[in-house]
């Protein structure tokens, strides 16, 4: 049971931890990033990991979610042939270590040609020998049950599940594990499959976001009197139309 | 170089049953504009069983063609099922940007047709446009948190794909009548391995959904404790609005997560927001400021949140949003009873 864990949201950690406790099996943490992500592999280790995989490499730099999941989806088949086992699932976490666009979940699953289990708040059942899982997912207002094989890429929600704490001594030992460094040499993968060129988006601008300023209009003395303010203010309100049932169209 | 000979903006419509997804229509008058700049056309897909009739309501909305596939495979929806007949769809017929919206649904989605087709995707986008020499679709999204915009462009994969934030752009004014053509389409086969199975499906909550609010109610760190929640609750209710709040509110466990109004949040635009106890950090700005009428209270007279507002209220939030929840409950109640006896129209108070 691989899991890719961000240093943010550990809840995708914590729900595999959980299940390992229950099945066996065993838990290997990947993450994309510079040499410094090793931090948050040491501690996917001190909370329990089996095993951590640090993919890092000058080439991956300014790498989209496309080139991203590329990564990804090789060093899971990396692994699988070094265990000599497949995966049974992948958890990720919502957002993705290096930006917030939330897509490496659902591209990973595409990658890897498994179903996508997304937003999922509850894992029902987890049966590896019926090959089948069995969760409760939040879609927009509504709440879904659902059931895929095995193997499978489920995306968290934080409210899955509360992250537990390390003791000092597993701190401490997760410094001494080693952790596995792959490259794109490692992969397979050409430096122009991955990073910056690998991406087929690109940021051509950026810049602080513009905001939109009004003219103020302040009712004073609500320290002395807060009844009077609020007064006026109801009044404001309802000669400008905002409130339901009053002034539609202007009145 | 991949030859770059795709045409056509196509938008994802979002549906369960008769009920569709407003974004999916906002979407449709980005399509137009785009289309009409680029001198291409205007498609909406149409996913479903029984779906028919819901190509007719794109076409009003400003879709030139439907593609229209009719199979009961894709009842109800399941990502994996919809993924794999929107791939196909956009490898067979080519469009040179898919839009969908930034929904639990359209970013699942996105994610999975966007890989397999090969391709870029911007996701949680708040602006888009064509630069018309390159053809290019530029999208604009929040990041670092918010305090940035960043436009991303996909130069030599297609089509471009995006998600777009509900809210963010206008409903077009539907034009009854409107003609377009329907493409019909083969869902052709689904690999049910790729498929999670819907089980069951737990009813919605009957909360208002806070992007389709007309009044928003949110409270900020200036709430200083759990309990103040209570007071925002008894005036959104009074306003027939919903409770939402700023990050350092669900930060703190106050607002719940979905509540969430700015750049990591929600961007919404009812027609009267009221900041309680927000001090107006950009981040929060920007998800709320094209509001209609925005009202801030706040006991520091020189938060950002003022600049931003239509009305203020320099004061403690204990004291003052009791009193107007009352003063608008007094006024809202006589509104109510001259209503019902046909009364002359109510005008109080602007002097």
């Amino acid at each position: 049971m691989p899991a890719i864990v961000n240093p943010d949201d550990l809840h995708a950690l914590e729900e595999a931890l959980r299940w390992r406790e229950r099945l066996g099996g065993r838990v290997t943490v990947l993450t994309m990033g510079p040499p410094q992500a090793e931090a948050a592999l040491r501690r996917a280790l001190s909370l329990g990991a089996d095993r951590a995989v640090l993919l890092t490499d000058r080439a991956f730099a300014g790498a989209d979610t496309y080139a991203t999941t590329l990564v990804l989806a090789r060093a899971l088949r990396r692994l699988e042939r070094e265990q000599g086992a497949p995966f049974d699932l992948v958890w990720c976490g919502r957002q993705a270590l290096d930006g917030d666009t939330g897509q490496v979940g659902p591209g990973l699953a595409a990658r890897l040609g498994v179903p996508l289990l997304a937003y999922v708040a509850r894992v029902r059942r987890l049966d590896p020998a019926a090959r089948r899982i069995e969760v409760e997912r939040v879609l927009d207002r509504r709440r879904e049950v659902l059931r895929a094989r095995l193997p499978a890429l489920v995306t968290v929600e934080r409210t899955l599940n509360a992250v537990r704490y390390a003791a000092l001594p597993d701190l401490l030992a997760a410094l001494e594990q080693p952790i596995v460094a792959w490259g794109a040499a490692e992969l397979g993968l050409a430096p122009d499959e991955v990073g910056l060129r690998g991406s087929p988006t690109r940021v051509v601008r950026s810049g602080a976001a513009p905001l939109r300023r009004r003219q103020t209009r302040l009712i004073p003395g609500a320290a002395a009197d807060p009844r009077q303010a609020a007064a006026q203010l109801a009044d404001l309100l309802l000669a400008a139309g905002v409130l339901d049932g009053g002034g539609e169209g202007g009145g | 170089m991949p030859e770059l000979d795709h045409r056509d903006v196509w938008v994802y419509v979002e549906h369960r049953g008769d009920e569709v997804h407003p974004v999916s229509w906002e979407l449709l008058g980005v399509a137009r504009r785009l289309a009409d700049e680029l001198g291409e056309e205007a498609a909406a897909v149409v996913l479903g069983h029984g779906a028919r009739h819901l190509a007719e309501r794109a076409f009003a909305c400003g879709a030139d063609r439907a593609y229209l596939v009719d199979d009961p495979v894709l009842e109800p929806y399941r990502a994996g099922a919809h993924a794999q007949v929107l791939a196909r769809l956009v490898e067979r017929h080519r469009p040179g940007i898919v839009l969908l919206g930034a929904t639990g649904v359209g970013r699942e989605l996105a994610g999975l047709v966007a890989t397999a087709v090969g391709t870029g995707l911007t996701a949680d986008v708040t602006e888009l446009a064509v630069d018309r020499g390159r053809r290019l679709l530029e999208a604009t999204r929040p990041t670092f948190g918010g305090k940035q915009l960043a436009t991303i462009v996909c130069e030599r994969h297609r089509p471009q794909m995006a998600t777009v934030r509900p809210g963010v752009f206008p409903a077009p004014e539907p034009e009854p009548g409107r003609q377009g053509t329907v493409i019909p389409a083969e869902a052709g086969v689904v690999d049910p391995d790729l498929v999670a199975e819907v089980l069951e499906v737990l009813p919605a909550d009957g909360r208002v959904d806070l992007e389709r609010a007309r009044v928003v109610v949110a409270g900020g760190r200036g709430l200083g404790e759990a309990g103040n929640v209570a007071l925002l609750r008894e005036l959104a209710e009074v306003l027939g609005g919903v409770v939402a709040g700023s990050r350092p509110a669900v930060e703190a466990g106050w607002i719940p997560r979905e509540a969430q109004v700015g750049q990591t949040g929600k961007v919404v635009r009812p027609r009267l927001y009221v900041a309680v106890g927000i001090s107006g950090a950009v981040q929060h700005l920007v998800g709320m400021q094209d509001a209609e009428v925005v009202v801030a209270i706040n006991r520091d007279p020189d938060a950002p949140i003022f600049q931003v507002a239509d009305y203020g209220i320099v004061g403690d939030l204990r004291q003052v949003v009791p009193a107007l929840t009352e003063e608008l409950r007094l006024r809202l109640r006589s509104l109510a009873s001259r209503g019902a006896t046909g009364g002359e129209p109510v005008r109080t108070g602007s002097r």
